[in-house]
């Protein structure tokens, strides 16, 4: 039975008409392995493809077919476990969970009940509250990580009475990910699973693409006072985006409350999150719950693994995010911020690494997060889709470097770049916009500049704070191109003489 | 030319090599005797035009000095075997006109070896039964007689009579309980369930996936290692296949046994067991000892709680197994007025009385709040059994037993009695619940001219001591009788 020692935070509570309470909650996450085959036939995983295109004989159920275990997702099921912190178990086992359902072949859903391949593990996640401020690090327990088929999918608004199935989702390999109880607040949540996303896309062993379905999460929610009794939980079914899941969460926690403040009790049942609505509504309650009648499958053997394949896998992981992280603040001086930020996800730290590959660190920080993020944000592309590459990055962050273009000039030329107009240097080129450096031609528009304006000279002269007047008409005159600096530096120089 | 239908797999194969007669031939020969055997009732699909195409082809290929294993024999499959693009019913309605798109391993491995298919034979629907009367496509009848119709047992009832009938020089069959063993018991053949693993059960319809093997259904030990040679295999589609080297077990067949620890496990001595039957297997120790085998007493203690822990696991994974018969992509469909109506009304109709008793008994076995007390209690039972064999290797090589508890009984006598047809079951299930070999041998007649046989179990993976003992047993019961034709 599941224990929560933990009493959430204060400033997580909520407040009820009776008084304070707090939420726990336990989160179930399902992976989609990032596999070109299914967990138990050679049939393609391929997103988006035709319906019932990818479906072999075993997807579909036929008499007589039988599945064969995928090697190449237990051993991605045994990399999570490691980058889990989790205990990899060298005996796991396939059990049927059986129930009726027109887009499950089968009449089971081959999955791992008794002995799941991966055990418990910790990870430690950094929850983030509404206006972007971390909070108190929070450690998470797994309690395991088993392999699993996935079902079809059955489409209901083709027509009005009859339901179509698409069986190319069936027999995908799954990892349920299931955590402790462990979290406390909406927030806790989501960094969870946010910090599993960052996981599971550094070992590339999920593509974590919500969106698509590839990893979506059931949301196990429930009420105490604090510290007090556990109250009885209800399941939220796949929600499937982290600010869904904060929605989810609260919606379910206040009606929770409202129900038992108002001397009722909760049953226990599964619910839906409706995303338009943002409200959670019953799906089926535990007397209409399956008997799943787990029994090990036996078309399958159990699952051996020797410790030398696990210590195989274990030897070619990649760097973690914490450790990653850890490591962009000590190698590249980052604030914890951007080094939160850039190492939650592997493209993002892959592509800050190569745009910090022999720079500046802060600056390709500072653009990378500022500049390229906001644009890509803006226009809803991932970074994986970015019209600039980190090479790009790169090269337009060397022409300020070398003083080609000053700062101001290059935020022009990167909306050109990510506008798809081509290179920092073509773009320079193309619009004439090198920097003056010319320190002549830098005094002699300074000159002008001063000879043109002589009442404004004079008032210079008492409150050099008014130095900026001429800068201004310095930069004007030169199209942006005069190095600041120097024209700072001449217009100082000529003022105090 | 009807005589080539009395001849052996062995002795047929034999002269075909030797141009005494072609496939195209044999193979007629047995169509004309398949379809004067109608009245039995074994093959529920011909494949005559089919099988005169293979065996034109056969021919052709041994003119060209290609002749398989199985070269132009014409043979029965069992329809649990899927057979693409012929129609594979597990005789059961659910099934409907199903045709499969693919080939079972075993019937692949056989077509790649040279048979002539000459139609899909009868079978307890789902193999479940001893009988073959839960057939959707009504009973096989044995061609023993005995002033009315008898059983040919079950579930390969088909197989056994065709082979006994001599429709066809041999057949497949499926054995999850004794559904081989016991067949070949009630119709004077041999019919050997291999060590589970030996043959793949790839596409292979499923009853009770970890006591489900294909072997086959012979006239003779020797024809029975020719066919089982040509079944077995490693295969990688079927995760439980046993990647072991298949012997040319024919060459088994005829071996001394002089020196072989024959085991007599006491259990076997049940209560209400015909006389005559303990006094076949008395007879049978004395065979085996003349032959040369020392003869040792062995205890497998749990045998009697071999047959209720089967009728727990068989049916437990058959529920699960026969979940797939919904409705929804292949096979009978009846409309409801919603998705569970629908479920309901088709597996209703689909599937048999017998069938629908199993399933509730595995739906029931499995259930929270039950499953310790019977599914995981049979399994522990299992393993029990398992260490009893083990222990009795240590002291004997074989083991010698009847193969059933009586020889082949009426139609209809006992399939409303589903108690006292599971005990047809109880000389077999072991084998199955532990994953020996065993063969049955036509041993003598009883008292009414019925065949009765003698089993032996071996080691796992010791199907060459089976055999051996197998051809020493078959030697010395000289079992030579054969039904009268009264069918046709």
């Amino acid at each position: 039975m599941f224990t929560a020692e933990r009493i959430a935070d204060k400033k997580d509570w909520i407040q009820g008409e009776t008084g304070d309470w707090e939420i726990i909650l336990g989160l179930e996450v399902h992976a989609q392995v990032a596999s070109n085959s299914k967990l138990f036939s050679r049939a393609a995983t391929e997103y988006g493809a035709e319906p019932n295109t990818q479906v072999s004989l075993v997807d579909a159920g036929m008499p007589g077919m039988l599945p064969v275990i995928n090697k190449y997702c237990v051993e991605q099921a045994v990399r999570t476990g490691l980058g889990l912190n989790a205990q990899i178990n060298l005996f796991s086992r396939f059990d049927r969970k059986n129930y009726f359902y027109v887009d499950l072949p089968q009449g089971y859903q081959i999955s791992q009940f008794e002995y799941p391949i991966v055990g418990e593990g910790e990870i430690d996640v950094l929850p983030i509250d509404a206006d972007g401020h971390p909070g108190e690090v929070v450690t998470v327990g797994i309690e395991r990580l088993h392999l699993e088929q996935d079902a079809g999918k059955s489409v209901h608004d083709l027509s009005p009475d009859e339901t179509y199935v698409d069986l190319n989702r069936s027999g995908v390999a799954l990892m349920e990910i299931v955590s402790k109880p462990d979290m406390r607040s909406p927030e806790e949540a989501s960094a969870y699973v946010e910090k599993l996303r960052g996981i599971v896309r550094a070992l590339g062993t999920c593509d974590g693409d919500m969106e698509k379905g590839n990893l979506r999460a059931d949301v196990n929610v429930s009420v105490r006072r604090p510290g007090g009794e556990l109250g009885t939980r209800c399941e939220i079914k796949n929600v499937n985006s982290m600010r869904f899941i904060r929605q989810a969460i609260n919606y379910e926690a206040r009606r929770q409350i409202e129900i038992i403040e108002a001397g009722g009790t909760i049953d226990q049942e599964t619910r839906l999150f409706d995303s338009v609505k943002g409200e959670t509504r019953s799906m089926r309650s535990k007397e209409d719950a399956h008997d799943y009648r787990y029994f090990p499958d036996p078309d399958l053997l159990p699952l051996k693994l020797e410790q030398s394949f696990v210590d195989g896998i274990k030897a070619s992981l990649p760097e973690m995010p914490d450790a990653r992280k850890a490591r962009f603040m000590a190698e590249y001086s980052l604030p914890e911020y951007d080094a939160r930020i850039l190492t939650a996800d592997k493209v993002k730290a892959d592509f800050f690494e190569s745009v910090a590959k022999g720079r500046d660190a802060k600056i390709a920080s500072n653009w990378t997060m500022g500049e390229l993020f906001g644009a890509l944000n803006k226009s809803g592309a991932e970074l994986s889709d970015s019209p600039v590459s980190a090479d790009m990055l790169g090269g337009l962050i060397d022409r300020i470097a070398d003083k080609t273009i000053s700062g101001k000039i290059a935020k022009a030329v990167f909306e050109k770049m990510f506008a798809g107009e081509g290179s920092a240097d073509d773009i320079i080129e193309k619009d004439g916009l090198k920097q003056v450096t010319d320190m002549g031609a830098i005094e002699k528009l300074v000159d002008d500049a001063l000879a043109a304006n002589p009442a404004q000279v004079e008032k210079a002269k008492e409150n050099p704070k008014l130095l900026g007047f001429f800068v201004g008409q310095v930069m004007k005159a030169s199209q942006g191109k005069a190095n600041p600096q120097a024209v700072n530096e001449i217009l100082r120089r000529k003022l105090n003489s | 030319m009807s005589d080539l239908t009395k001849l052996t797999l062995a002795g047929a194969l034999d002269g075909m090599a030797k141009g005494e007669f072609s496939s195209v031939e044999l193979t007629q020969a047995h169509i004309e005797a398949c379809t004067a055997g109608k009245k039995l009732n074994a093959f529920i699909t011909d494949t005559h035009d089919l099988a005169r195409e293979q065996a034109a082809a056969s021919d052709a290929r041994r003119a060209k000095g290609e002749a398989g294993l199985l070269e132009g024999a014409p043979l029965g499959v069992k329809d649990l075997f899927c057979t693409e693009g012929v129609r594979t019913t597990a005789c059961s309605k659910i099934l409907g006109e199903f045709t499969p798109p693919y080939e079972s391993s075993v019937t692949a491995n056989m077509k790649a070896d040279g048979m002539v298919m000459l139609g899909k034979l009868n079978l307890d629907e789902f193999a479940m039964g001893s009988s073959n009367e839960t057939s959707a496509y009504g009973p096989v009848i044995n061609p023993w007689r005995k002033g009315t119709d008898l059983v040919p047992g079950g579930s390969s009832g088909g197989s056994a009579s065709a082979v006994a009938a001599d429709m066809c020089l041999g057949a497949t069959a499926t054995d999850t309980g004794g559904s081989i063993r016991q067949p070949a018991s009630f119709t004077g053949t041999v019919g050997i369930k291999p060590t589970y693993g030996r043959c793949s059960r790839w596409g292979t319809v499923a009853f009770a996936s970890s006591l489900d093997q294909a072997g086959p259904i012979a006239k003779t030990v020797e024809d029975a290692a020719i066919l089982l040679e040509s079944m077995a295999g490693y295969d990688p589609k079927d995760s439980t296949s046993l990647n072991a080297d298949v012997p040319r077990w024919r060459d088994s067949v005829g071996q001394s046994v002089k020196g072989l620890r024959i085991g007599i496990p006491k259990e076997y001595t049940i209560d209400g067991m015909p006389a005559e039957i303990q006094s076949l297997w008395d007879q049978g120790v004395e065979w085996m000892k003349e032959a040369g085998a020392e003869i040792v007493p062995i205890t497998l203690p749990h045998t009697k709680y071999a047959l209720p822990a089967y009728y727990i696991v068989a049916p437990a994974e058959a529920s699960s197994n026969l979940a797939r018969y919904d409705g929804m992509r292949y096979g009978l469909r009846v409309d409801g007025d919603n998705l569970d109506d629908t479920y309901e009304k088709t597996r209703a109709a689909g599937f048999g009385a017998e069938v629908q008793r199993r399933i509730m008994i595995g739906t029931y076995v499995l259930s929270a709040g039950y499953y310790d007390a019977y599914y995981l209690r049979a399994q522990k039972v299992r393993t029990r059994i398992v260490e009893d064999f083990k222990t009795a290797w240590e002291s004997c090589d074989a083991i010698l037993t009847p193969t059933c508890p009586s020889a082949a009984f009426p139609v209809g006598r006992k399939v409303n009695d589903p108690i006292t047809m599971y005990l047809n079951d109880i000389f077999t299930v072991t084998t199955n619940l532990a994953g020996l070999p065993g063969i049955s041998v036509p041993a003598g007649l009883d008292k009414d001219g019925l065949p009765l046989g003698l089993q032996i179990i071996g080691r796992a993976l010791d199907e060459d001591t089976v055999f051996k003992a197998a051809g020493a047993l078959e030697k010395a019961a000289g079992f030579t009788a054969k039904p009268e034709t009264w069918w046709i």
